[in-house]
């Protein structure tokens, strides 16, 4: 049986989950930001981790953005091959929820619409669309916005084979070490080993949408998620980089099939305005 | 140790403060970031004056979400100060009082900041709602088209941040982290 969604479903949510990613984070992101005030030591740090509770509340209670650059819009959809999407173009429906969003829920419009000419496209389109096929008559959309002073702190590492789990976490460890105040700390890190140059980036990329505080299936990128964790708070940067035990709140990693001659390693850097909300029609 | 300032801000007040001290501005501030610099960079390589007499003003490298009705501005957090690297120097030298944003800065900005006995303060990074609450008037002074990146000279009172680059060069960036570093 095909079932048959109209478009204009998937822009209505998109609109409404633009406007709930900027305003709240996810119950994980939440309790994991509660929790690291509980467990800073340095003074200073565990100041700064208590004003960013008193911003979420205030972004909640007065509807103003969590944090001023309300990102690129970055859009996961999984569709069901058992679904007929009518009504109009896909791509377009994005595009419609993402404008609608951000000029209705008065988002910043941070896109510009050519990386050199950089003019800004007042209406924070296009969105970046990452569109999987899966089974069932189900649509999964994640919205997370992303914002630009992690991102830029981003890296992608063509690791050597004989370079092992070793130059795995010192490859996270330096992209975390470089990134340091620039990326907004307490922050999330993404990490996505194997597969080829694109799709470390994306593993990446998607790996900072997994709830805080859940793992990896596989044991020993369990194990690297914990080790990498503790290693990146024992550098010292801290909640704002002014020092102190909470430099990130998770390390998620994703791993997938790889060439015989590489061993790719991307990290995506994710501030403490780590966003992402599901919904699934 | 915390300290009350106006901003703008002469020689004297930035020279008395230290990389660590937690600091509430109250006054007149300017921001600019990317675009704006950009443009200001290029005014001043023409020989032409800027749209703003920056002596003696602090800069806040920030571009806000659009304010909400009966609203002065919308959510106002600091942007990455590297970015504007580039373009600060040639501002110190002109004068500019200080800086406020987040992150590391170049050692040739350093430079500028001890040569002009300047310095560089760092806001909370995503605390843009929090910190809108002390942003009590904003108006767009220059550049208007460039949106989010206009110049907006904002009134601010008891604006919180913390100094990271004095004036003698101090940079809590450095010293704080190595504080709780446990690497060997």
């Amino acid at each position: 049986m095909v079932r048959s969604i109209n478009i204009e479903e998937i822009t209505k949510n998109i609109r409404e989950m633009c406007i709930e990613a900027n305003h709240y984070l996810s119950s994980d992101m939440d309790a994991a930001m509660k929790q690291a005030e509980q467990t800073e030591k340095a003074p200073l740090g565990k100041q700064i981790l208590g004003q960013l509770q008193e911003n979420l509340k205030i972004a909640a209670e007065d509807m103003i953005p969590i944090c001023q650059d309300t990102g690129m819009a970055v859009i996961f959809l999984e569709i069901g091959q058992d679904v007929h999407l009518e009504g109009g173009l896909l791509e377009d429906a994005v595009n419609e929820g993402v404008r609608q969003g951000y000029t209705k829920g008065f988002l910043r419009k941070s896109v510009v619409n050519d990386p050199l000419i950089r003019e800004n496209t007042k209406d924070n389109t296009p969105a970046i669309i990452h569109t999987k096929i899966t089974a069932g008559d189900k649509v999964k959309i994640k919205v997370a916005p992303k914002g630009f002073g992690s991102e830029n702190m981003s890296r992608v590492f063509m690791l050597k084979p004989a370079e092992g789990i070793e130059g795995v976490k010192n490859a996270v460890l330096t992209a975390v070490k470089d990134a340091g105040p620039n990326a907004c700390p307490p922050m999330v890190v993404g990490v996505g080993i194997g597969g080829t140059f694109e799709k470390c980036a994306l593993m990446a990329k998607e790996a900072l949408t997994r709830e805080v505080g859940t793992h990896s299936d596989v044991p020993y990128v369990k194990e690297l998620e914990e080790e990498l964790l503790k290693k990146i708070n024992g550098l010292g940067i801290g909640p704002g980089g002014l020092g102190g035990t909470t430099t990130a709140l998770a390390v998620n990693i994703n791993t997938y099939a790889t060439h015989i001659a590489g061993l790719p390693v991307g990290v995506n850097i994710c501030c403490h305005v780590n966003r992402h909300v599901v919904r699934e029609l | 140790m915390d300290k009350h300032i106006t901003a703008p801000i002469t020689k004297e007040v930035s020279k008395s403060l230290h990389a660590g001290d937690y600091v509430y501005i109250t006054g007149t501030i300017y921001t600019a970031r990317d675009a704006a610099h950009k443009r200001m960079y290029d005014i001043m390589g023409e020989g032409k004056t800027l749209p703003i007499d920056i002596k003696n003003q602090v800069i806040y490298y920030m571009g806000p979400s659009p304010a909400r009705e009966g609203r002065p501005i919308g959510s106002a957090g600091p942007t990455t100060a590297s970015r504007m690297d580039k373009y600060a120097p040639q501002l110190l030298d002109l004068g500019l009082g200080a800086m406020i944003g987040k992150g590391k800065r170049s050692p040739e900005v350093i430079d500028a900041i001890i040569r002009n006995d300047s310095v560089y303060f760092a806001a909370v990074g995503g605390a843009g709602a929090l910190l809108s609450k002390c942003i009590t008037g904003s108006e767009v002074v220059a550049y208007d088209d460039l949106g989010t990146e206009a110049i907006r000279r904002l009134t601010v009172e008891n604006f919180p941040v913390i100094v990271v680059i004095d004036s003698d060069g101090n940079n809590l960036y450095e010293t704080a982290i190595k504080e709780y570093c446990t690497e060997e």
